[in-house]
């Protein structure tokens, strides 16, 4: 377990040396959260009645997505893995006397984490001091607080399992980048990321809160606002430990039936 | 132009090689308009009409810039590479050939994964045009050509932008991309829903209101100035100062010596 803590450590360290780069992502996600703001809000000054979703709420959920918009985004790449993945240094990671899998789900957790560290705090403040309709509020009590805080934990799990899962696919077919943007683009769209997953129509909303991807962003966020609220919270906090469970194992067992698989092919 | 089509053999065929992979980029690229275009389906389940456009109306403005970016990325997008061209050295190697620098670039990086994109916005431009209830007489078709064809100058214009600034930063600016893959993504809408103030940066600033909101408004009959039936050729002048800013670029550059 050590090892996983200090692999982390490192990860992190080097996401946070980055700083330019932070800077630069700031200022797009800035605009980019406006912009998304903006034309919601057409949609709501069209007909107000019509979304099942209070505008604060969205406002708050579009901030929160912005701010850590590396800590839950699919399409977070790492460059690393990929890279290890097609030009063969998976073999040196082989040879290495710990668990690939523990391995890596610590490296893409600490990437995660250190960037969005680095991002996250100008977003939030900003989005704050914004005036009320537009602006990021409070969570409605402590309850929404905590739970946010338990379930975005959880919610990074859950992402991280699925990614590595992702990544762990690609083993098998050599050339990686279509497989992965098949299945990122998905699992970005039904977690949420494109928009809100109380956005979805009847049918369609009841079977994508039912799949894995609904415990990832769509859930932290909307607990922070008070969109979901009650039981409803440890309801969900509930499902996220389950399919945090169910996709790291997922991901173990392909993992390791891929590497069986694995030629190594010279070079 | 004959070299041009030599290399496009090439690339075509080098990347032919990997069907399968070939296929689920195609694939991927797909998807990823796919579900910008399922989030507005989603959303007008909801509502049926959004500052006064209905659902076709936006699908003909979604599909419009969609196409005009997917052409100026399939011919264009080699910008998106150059910052790696600049920092390990290989524009170096361009700037000695006997041919014109942006048609070297241009030519060493085509990617036809991109098609994805355009054909996804062939299949809504085609929904769009039979549903939306347009008459099609000559001029309201000149003007959508004109809205595809001067979108993706400008688009290209924005990406020649975005390399130019790697003369001076070396790295990529990733706030370029709020105009380039955010023009894309929210000129779903036409421009005019994100209040005045963006309206009025996107006409006189880069003019990409200038080939989507107002022929727009021609095209579904909302105002009947012919003026702006022809404000995308307006628009195109917009190359002129990108392109000054490349040779600008071009003349300060200085090796970054590996």
């Amino acid at each position: 377990m050590r090892a996983y803590f200090s692999l982390f450590r490192i990860r992190f360290i080097s996401a946070v040396q980055y700083r330019t780069a932070a800077l630069a992502g700031i200022t797009t996600q800035f605009a980019w959260g406006f912009l998304l703001i903006f034309s919601y809000r057409a949609f709501y000054r069209s007909n107000p009645g019509a979304f099942s979703m209070e505008f604060s709420h969205l406002t708050s959920y579009i901030w929160l997505q912005q701010a850590f918009l590396n800590l839950f985004a699919g399409w977070i790449r790492d460059n690393d893995i990929m890279g290890a993945i097609t030009d063969g240094r998976i073999s040196y990671e082989l040879a290495r006397p710990i668990s690939l899998y523990g391995k890596w789900f610590s490296q893409i957790a600490a990437n995660r984490v250190g960037r969005t560290l680095l991002r996250c705090a100008p977003i939030l403040i900003v989005a704050f001091i914004l005036p009320e309709p537009i602006g990021l509020g409070l969570p409605p009590g402590f309850v929404h607080a905590a739970g946010f805080l338990a379930s975005m934990l959880l919610a990074l799990g859950v992402t991280t399992a699925f990614v590595l899962l992702v990544y762990s696919l690609t083993i098998f077919t050599l050339s990686s980048y279509g497989l992965w943007t098949v299945l990122v683009m998905l699992g970005d769209f039904l977690s949420g990321h494109i928009i809100p997953l109380t956005f979805f129509p009847g049918a369609a909303r009841r079977i994508a809160e039912l799949l894995p991807f609904a415990a990832m962003q769509n859930m932290p966020l909307r607990i922070y606002s008070g969109n979901i609220a009650g039981g409803d919270i440890l309801l969900c906090i509930s499902l996220q430990c389950f399919w945090l469970l169910a996709l790291s194992l997922l991901g173990y067992l392909v993992m390791k039936k891929a590497l069986t698989k694995v030629i190594v092919q010279g070079g | 132009m004959k070299l041009y089509g030599k290399f496009f053999m090439i690339y075509l065929k080098s990347q032919m090689q990997y069907k399968t992979s070939f296929i689920l980029m195609v694939i991927g690229n797909m998807i990823t308009s796919f579900t910008a275009f399922l989030a507005v389906y989603f959303l007008f389940t909801q509502i049926n009409q959004v500052e006064g456009f209905t659902f076709s109306e936006i699908l003909i403005c979604f599909s419009a810039v969609l196409m005009a970016f997917a052409v100026a990325e399939c011919f264009a997008r080699g910008f998106d590479q150059f910052p790696s061209m600049i920092s390990n050295g290989e524009f170096d190697r361009t700037l000695v050939r006997p041919r014109n620098e942006i048609f070297l670039v241009l030519a060493s990086k085509l990617d036809f994964k991109r098609v994805g994109r355009f054909i996804q916005s062939v299949i809504m431009l085609i929904y769009a045009v039979i549903t939306c209830g347009i008459f099609w007489s000559i001029d309201k078709i000149i003007t959508l050509a004109l809205m595809i064809l001067c979108g993706s100058i400008v688009f290209a214009g924005l990406f020649l932008v975005y390399a130019s600034f790697t003369f001076f930063t070396v790295e990529g600016l990733e706030f370029m991309n709020i105009l380039t893959d955010g023009g894309r993504e929210f000129g779903k809408y036409p421009y005019s829903v994100y209040g005045e103030e963006i309206l009025k940066f996107l006409t006189f600033v880069v003019p990409l209101a200038l080939v989507q909101y107002y022929p727009l408004l021609y095209l579904l009959d909302r105002t009947d100035k012919k003026l702006y039936m022809f404000l995308p050729l307006v628009g195109v002048l917009f190359i002129i100062p990108c392109y000054g800013f490349w040779r600008f670029g071009l003349r300060h550059y200085k090796s970054t010596g590996s």
